[in-house]
């Protein structure tokens, strides 16, 4: 019984990888189109503005720009898969070893941000739901709307400006080595303001999430047997809508890396987001494209992630 | 025959847009959030016509000049009375060349007895920036860049995600596996990375391009709720009846199956207008957005993140105040919208 799981789990997991291949494909094809065609020719971009024709054939060789198309594909393939893109053009650094050494500083911002996230976001959703129709659920939302309407630049700038610079409780900016010190230091003020900013739509949308349940009948069966109200919301409503409320912060996680570029760029964070922002700056585009391509490897394969956790929370769930 | 026409015994029947029409008038918030945003859209067309804030480029006052309420700023107003005229734009290459050319042009104004430096004010209704533009006019200009960015972009994306996905859901089969692929690659790629790398290839800065960007990256969502509706629709009578008279493919999708789905394309055009009107200040707050010369809510922004330092926060609470109301007002409309065309939804 218990093998016959496993191996029905496996299949779904060979079969789930099997079918991002063509969608894989497409993002690899779709890059290289953006880059090679609907971009201009880099060779310019690279030999500045003083280029002789000399001095562009050379950056031409040097990048395979001479090539046909289908080896340009091929070198580009070979790239992702090697995990090998070159130097970065602007600083000669690596562009694998930017990418390793800028995923720390972003998952110390973000790890914690999306745990709390979900933490109050779900907290908030059931309390609004205990009181779901009341003018208090309607003035909560409409505070969300009015939240989220204020631009996440303002909650930064006014956030940065009050909290650090006037009032001195966090550090206006910076990153150390140490990763206790970069947590409980220079991370903190960013998770807040990154939690102030997220909190609005998350509790937006798990409150429409734990709403879509409470109509269900099991809801109306745990309430004839005599179950307190709390004990249907926190247990029998949170199971049913842990469901949409996974695939929603597992299918986020990728994008939030670069999403949270805008705190990591006004405090100072070495991540990645900052990163792309600096590297779409330079024009620095083996940086761009590596950090495409595997962050849409990392959406499909948290997505695929998503659909095996829903397994363990809900038994009906059988992954084919 | 009694005389009356039977028809006429009849009252028509309402259609869609009436109904949905007569229930947005009874919701309050609907109501007042359609009267702001009618407000700015009337602001965007007077300030495009250059009825209004047509002079928003005219330093009007004194440097960093406070909000009327305030009063003047004494210690700011004696130190820059002699200021020398700043450049229009620092990060201008042509800034200090401008600058001269203005000197010049003011010495030549001056031996002709002109008199070139009007009374500058020390005060304006919600003061002035840097260079003393007033701030509430060039609010008004900011505005019309990101209102119409946001607009047109949404237009954009919701244009073709109704085309790719009127193809795959009409016609199917091959082309429906064609746009799902093309769906599946633009959504494993993460929006604002999308947006970023496009606006990295894209080397030119203009509102043309941001308007691209943001349009040519959000047909997604549109695409797959209009794809539904195509598949829905296609089995009708409405669809079969058309097919015997033996409309074409073009027609049957955009003549008779059309008008019954653009309800939903209207709903998801506003709600990508608020999402795009945010993503363009972000853009042009980074600088990946208008050019310069350009003001827009975002533009004003970087601005003001420097100007709050030395204290004067006008400019940023205008930008952003401007911004958060019509977004507020905009998403209550949009929700409100959606709950009267599609009731069911709700």
């Amino acid at each position: 019984m218990f093998a016959s799981q496993l191996s029905s789990q496996l299949h779904f997991i060979v079969r789930r990888l099997w079918q991002m291949v063509p969608t894989m494909a497409g993002v690899v094809v779709l890059v290289f189109v953006l880059f090679n065609w609907v971009g201009g020719d880099p060779s310019y971009l690279l030999a500045g503005k003083m280029a002789d024709a000399q001095a562009i054939a050379n950056i031409r060789a040097q990048l395979g720009l001479d090539q046909p198309w289908t080896v340009q594909l091929w070198i580009f393939v070979k790239q992702i898969l090697t995990f090998d893109f070159g130097n970065a053009w602007s600083t000669g650094e690596p562009v694998s070893h930017i990418l390793a050494s800028r995923l720390g500083p972003s998952l110390t911002v973000l790890v914690p941000l999306t745990v709390l996230e979900t933490f109050f976001g779900i907290a908030l959703a059931l309390a609004i739901a205990f009181v779901r129709g009341s003018l208090t659920d309607r003035l909560v939302m409409v505070a969300c709307t009015v939240g989220m309407s204020i631009s996440i630049l303002v909650y930064i700038i006014v956030f940065q400006y009050g909290l650090a610079y006037k009032l001195g409780l966090f550090p206006v900016q910076g990153w150390g080595d140490n990763f206790l010190q970069n947590l409980l230091r220079y991370a903190m003020l960013p998770i807040l303001i990154g939690l102030a900013v997220s909190i609005a739509p998350t509790l937006r949308l798990f409150r429409s999430f734990v709403l879509d349940e409470v109509n269900q009948d099991y809801v109306r069966t745990a309430r004839a047997k005599g179950l307190s109200e709390r004990r249907i919301l926190w247990v029998h409503v949170l199971r049913n809508a842990a469901i949409p409320i996974i695939t929603y912060v597992m299918s986020n996680l990728p994008a939030l890396l670069i999403g949270a570029f805008l705190l990591e760029r006004f405090f100072g964070i070495p991540g990645i987001g900052r990163e792309v922002i600096l590297a779409v700056e330079r024009s620095d585009f083996p940086v761009i494209k590596a950090i495409t391509v595997y962050v849409a490897a990392a959406t499909m394969v948290f997505n695929l992630l998503a659909d095996l956790m829903y397994g363990a929370v809900d038994p009906r769930v059988q992954l084919r | 025959m009694t005389g009356a026409d039977p028809v006429q015994l009849h009252a028509a029947s309402p259609g869609l847009w009436t109904l949905a029409w007569r229930r947005l008038r009874a919701d309050r918030m609907a109501m007042a959030s359609l009267a702001v945003v009618c407000l700015f859209l009337l602001s965007v067309l007077l300030s495009a016509t250059g009825l209004v804030a047509a002079g928003w480029e005219d330093e009007v006052a004194v440097n960093y000049a406070p909000p009327a309420f305030m009063g003047p700023d004494t210690a700011l107003a004696a130190l820059s009375q002699p200021a020398a005229p700043a450049p229009p734009n620092a990060f201008d290459p042509l800034g200090s060349d401008i600058a001269v050319l203005k000197a010049a042009i003011e010495e030549n104004a001056a031996r002709q007895g002109k008199t070139v430096q009007a009374a500058k004010a020390a005060t304006l209704p919600f003061g002035a920036d840097k260079w003393g533009h007033d701030i509430v006019k060039k609010t008004i200009k900011g505005g019309q860049t990101s209102i119409v960015v946001g607009l047109v972009a949404a237009l954009v994306a919701v244009a073709l995600g109704t085309l790719f996905g009127a193809l795959s859901g009409f016609y199917g089969g091959v082309v429906d596996d064609l746009f799902n692929w093309f769906y599946s690659v633009f959504t494993a790629i993460p929006s604002i990375l999308m947006i970023l790398t496009v606006a990295a290839v894209l080397q030119t800065r203009g509102v043309l391009t941001i308007v691209l960007i943001l349009g040519l990256t959000g047909w997604t969502g549109p695409y797959r709720l209009m794809r539904a509706e195509y598949i829905k629709h296609k089995a009708r009578e409405y669809v079969m009846a058309a097919d015997a008279i033996g409309a074409s493919g073009w027609r049957k999708m955009f003549v008779h199956i059309f008008p019954n789905v653009s309800h939903v394309a209207l709903v998801q055009m506003s709600i990508l207008v608020v999402g795009f009107i945010k993503a363009e200040v972000i853009l042009s707050f980074l600088g990946f957005g208008v050019p310069v010369g350009v003001v827009s809510w975002g533009s004003m922004l970087n601005e003001a993140q420097n100007e709050l330092i030395l204290g004067k926060w006008w400019q940023l609470a205008a930008a952003a105040s401007a911004m958060a109301l019509l977004v507020t007002a905009f998403s209550l409309f949009a929700d409100a919208l959606r709950d009267a065309l599609d009731p069911k939804l709700k």
